[in-house]
């Protein structure tokens, strides 16, 4: 299902390193980004359009913090017991408001995120999921959230 | 938090991705027949306000070799999960980090930290690192590694009943 990693050299991996965050909010970004990194603007351009077309790159641009937009999301998780669980995971997901989901191997073996406009929305989800299923959801908003240090290391 | 009109437009022109020419905030702003000044500046403002969390890349972890993740749980101490979650954070390893309500008496945990490795025994590896820096703080833990994805949508602004 996965396509095979992409071949990247020596400068796809600076640009993969470099450009995590800090792209220049200016007329001409790219001219200024390839500077820093010793490389001409077109050639910057046509490196990022092979890795996002390769699939290196999912996507170049701006991440909005979808809770700052005014979203509301609480990651859920139900015990479904083995034989009903593609019937169940196909009723959950067949929710609009199911922004993804995982099967985990855990006594709580199915995961998912509920988006939604409103914080009243991610209850009447929830629900509405345990009057599909018969099981109960477990709801974990959450509390606090972290700085996030992330980096993949290319 | 409130965005209003014109910031919604521009995130929803760019929340796919910014266009890979010269200039590229020129492009977007004909599209919505703002001037590019304004675009860059309305970007600049919600990245100050922490909307716009980085402008980038995001590399493929699958692609980048890091094909294991597990989501790590943690029952910590609450009067130390604060601090403890901040450090867990800022390691370059934990791709989300977060305290959640524990679900007693089936989930005792509080903290939530996800992380990627090139394998499963590169994820445990990280685990005992976290393991190492809560102490005694934490009372006991888990990993549940993903088995299989049942559903991935990009979250998006527009959405049903969205303005």
């Amino acid at each position: 299902m996965r396509k095979p990693p992409p071949k990247l050299d020596a400068v796809d991996r600076q640009i993969i390193n470099a450009l995590q965050e800090g792209f220049p909010l200016s007329p001409r970004p790219y001219a200024e980004a390839a500077a820093r990194l010793g490389l001409s603007e077109n050639s910057l351009i046509a490196r990022l359009a092979m890795l996002r077309d390769g699939g290196a790159i999912t996507r170049f641009g701006p991440f909005f913090d979808a809770a700052a937009m005014g979203g509301a999301f609480c990651l859920c998780a139900m015990a479904v017991p083995a034989a009903q669980f593609d019937a169940v995971a196909a009723k959950v997901n067949a929710h609009s408001e199911v922004a993804h989901n995982y099967e985990r191997a855990h006594q709580l073996n199915m995961w998912f995120v509920l988006a939604t406009e409103t914080a009243e929305e991610i209850e009447a989800a929830a629900c509405a999921i345990e009057a599909d299923t018969g099981l109960s959801v477990l709801r974990f908003p959450k509390e606090e959230e972290f700085f996030i240090g992330f980096r993949v290391v290319a | 938090m409130t965005l209003c009109a014109r910031d919604r437009r521009i995130i929803e022109a760019t929340q796919s991705g910014l266009p890979l020419t010269p200039a590229p905030y020129a492009e977007v702003a004909a599209s919505l027949g703002l001037e590019e000044g304004e675009v860059i500046s309305r970007l600049a403002a919600l990245q100050a306000r922490g909307v716009v969390r980085r402008i980038g890349v995001a590399p493929n972890h699958y692609a980048m070799g890091m094909v294991a993740n597990g989501m790590t749980v943690w029952d910590v101490e609450d009067a130390e999960s604060s601090r403890l979650g901040a450090a867990v954070g800022a390691l370059d390893f934990v791709s989300h980090c977060y305290l959640r309500p524990r679900a007693q008496p089936v989930w005792p945990y509080n903290l939530f930290a996800m992380v990627h490795g090139a394998d499963r025994d590169e994820v445990e590896e990280k685990r005992a690192g976290i393991a190492a820096l809560l102490g005694d703080a934490c009372r006991s833990s888990e990993v549940l590694y993903s088995t299989r994805i049942l559903k991935k949508t990009g979250l998006r602004l527009t959405r049903k009943g969205a303005p």
